[in-house]
């Protein structure tokens, strides 16, 4: 395969395979950016792969207390599933235990779009009665009575079917460490792309995997060609001085956000130089024939 | 194209019903069909071309150069389009108002904006009683929209009202929101006495404590409230006040409990 060196980091003449998906964005707000960020978290836990969880999740971006509808701290979180019901689902449950629960917090569409999503129209049945529903400039919101005043909700979020996931980055290095520093540089840039999100802890997969598995029913397994202790064993994409390889996955509510997050990345890494961190970085893909969506590393140079 | 103006030629011998005056009632009319429409309530029976010099031929802005109190049913049943007096006017203006924008520069009379649906209706002056609310017989005041009030409104504003924002800026009279079955009335400059009297839900916003309150009215506390965040950059940004009235925790009572008690009164702790 040929490679070009941008720094000393080799850049695989490959793409980075991804697909369609449903997406939406919420807004949360707390009296303070720590209680927004938490409500955040605990909503956007395990939902880091839609193979296990259901969902894809992730805080985008956090917003000044001016970007947000009711003038506190916030955060937007997009989540991202294969279907619209999958998606509802996910999202109510989520909201309900996760952020309802959350004190001083209140929940807001981060997403405007034809399709829409029930938020507060599903979460305000806990108000067994008591809860307002109050419209104020095209907008709907319910405000349901907890035991630390009110949980405001928006009624409503849009949805975007054009949303896609699975963009990713693989990170190639000569240990574990330079691995990881080459990660870390990369959600940094990613964290900074709106409307782009990375649903893996800290933004970072270490068990990349493949389609299927030789057990039955396992619909993923490692990724034997990119583990380096597999390298003699088996077909592996590694040469010998490669010791660990971390992946970037990224899902964007368009595909210029994952194109755009995915620049960022390899600027960052390529930055951050062969000496420090990645020796090479690829991208992981099915020969091309099972995701609408190719993101070409040669294309997305910095 | 010029707005469709009516200037007024001298103050009206009898009392005008001027509801056939709106946007999509005029659309496609010519001058000489619009002169022959009759205002007139007695036996004078007064025509447009009676009353007004026409001129201009946007229909869909319409403005009544002089105003007068005995203009009843201005813009009534408006759907689209502005529709700008600039003058008093008399009672019922804007009912039952669906879409578009009615802006009265001077006052207006009793029952303005009664049983509203949609749409912006703001009177610069002062509004008699019974703001938004029913005629006799009917069940519902006020069932959408907004209403703003610059100056002030007479007793039982909002009364029965059902879905909207009503908003009165230098005070209002006894009974505001009386019978209210939902929605939003916001008063600064203070309300008379017994807001909310036999409310059923809906908010009634005030800019200081209520002078008086049914006794069926109940203290429910001042926690923070996301509501009057965004209640009070709605307010801002939609030009209606100046300054946020509710503040982080206002004070709320809840009533009325001789109703079904699920309205709310708020005001600034």
């Amino acid at each position: 395969m040929p490679r070009l060196k941008v720094n000393g980091v080799a850049i695989d003449d490959t793409f980075a395979e991804a697909f369609g998906m449903r997406a939406t964005a919420i807004v949360i707000t707390a009296p303070n950016r720590k209680w927004a960020r938490q409500a955040a978290v605990t909503m956007t836990g395990f939902a880091t792969s839609v193979i296990g969880c259901g969902c894809e999740a992730a805080i985008d971006v956090d917003l000044a207390p001016s970007e947000t509808p009711d003038g506190r701290p916030g955060c937007r979180v997009m989540i991202f599933a294969v279907s619209t019901d999958e998606l509802q689902k996910q999202l109510q449950n989520r909201v309900g235990q996760c952020v309802l629960t959350s004190p001083g917090s209140a929940c807001f569409a981060g997403l405007e779009g034809p399709n829409e999503l029930k938020l507060g129209a599903a979460l305000r049945y806990f108000g067994d009665g008591w809860q307002i529903s109050k419209k104020l400039g095209g907008r709907h919101f319910w405000r349901v009575p907890v035991m630390d005043g009110e949980f405001v909700c928006e009624a409503t979020v849009g949805m975007t079917k054009g949303a896609v996931g699975g963009g990713n980055l693989l990170l190639l290095a000569g240990s574990n460490a330079k691995a990881l520093a080459a990660a870390e540089a990369a959600v940094a840039a990613i964290n900074e792309v709106r409307g782009a999100i990375m649903p893996f802890p800290g933004g970072i997969v270490r068990s990349g995997s493949k389609v299927g598995g030789k057990y039955k029913g396992m619909t993923a397994s490692t990724n034997d060609a990119f583990a380096p202790t597999l390298r003699g064993v088996t077909k592996s994409e590694l040469e010998p001085d490669v010791n660990a390889v971390l992946e970037i996955v990224i899902d964007g509510e368009t595909s210029d956000a994952v194109a755009s997050a995915m620049r960022a990345g390899i600027k960052a890494v390529t930055q951050l130089g062969s000496a420090k961190g990645a020796l090479r970085i690829s991208a992981g893909n099915y020969g091309g024939k099972l995701g609408k969506f190719h993101y070409h590393l040669k294309d997305l140079l910095p | 194209m010029k707005a469709l103006t009516f200037t007024l030629r001298a103050a009206p011998p009898e009392r005008l019903d001027l509801s056939p005056l709106t946007p999509q009632g005029l659309a496609g009319l010519d001058k000489r069909a619009i002169q022959a429409i009759r205002l007139g309530q007695s036996k004078l029976a007064s025509t447009v071309g009676d009353i007004f010099r026409i001129a201009g031929s946007n229909a869909n802005s319409l403005v009544f150069e002089g105003g007068s109190s005995r203009f009843d049913g201005v813009a009534t049943g408006m759907t689209e389009g502005t529709v700008r007096v600039a003058g008093d006017v008399g009672a019922q203006a804007g009912r039952g108002m669906r879409g578009g924008q009615l802006t009265i520069e001077g006052d207006a009379g009793p029952h303005a904006g009664s049983g509203m649906r949609g749409g912006r209706l703001e009177i610069i002056g002062s509004a008699g009683d019974h703001l938004g609310a029913p005629l006799a017989g009917e069940l519902a005041g006020m069932n959408g929209g907004v209403l703003i009030v610059r100056g002030r409104a007479g007793a039982f504003a909002a009364d029965r009202m059902r879905r909207g924002l009503i908003a009165v800026l230098k005070g209002c009279g006894d009974h505001a929101g009386s019978r209210m079955i939902a929605g939003t009335l916001v008063v600064t400059g203070g309300a008379g006495e017994m807001p909310g009297y036999l409310m059923r839900r809906g908010s009634i916003l005030l800019d200081r404590a209520p002078k008086s309150l049914s006794p069926s009215f109940v203290e429910c506390g001042a926690p923070d409230s996301v509501f009057a965040a965004l209640m009070d950059r709605h307010l801002v940004t939609e030009d209606i006040l100046k300054r946020p009235l509710l503040g982080r925790a206002p004070r709320r009572y809840g009533g009325d409990n001789a109703a079904l008690g699920l309205g709310e009164i708020l005001f600034p702790a």
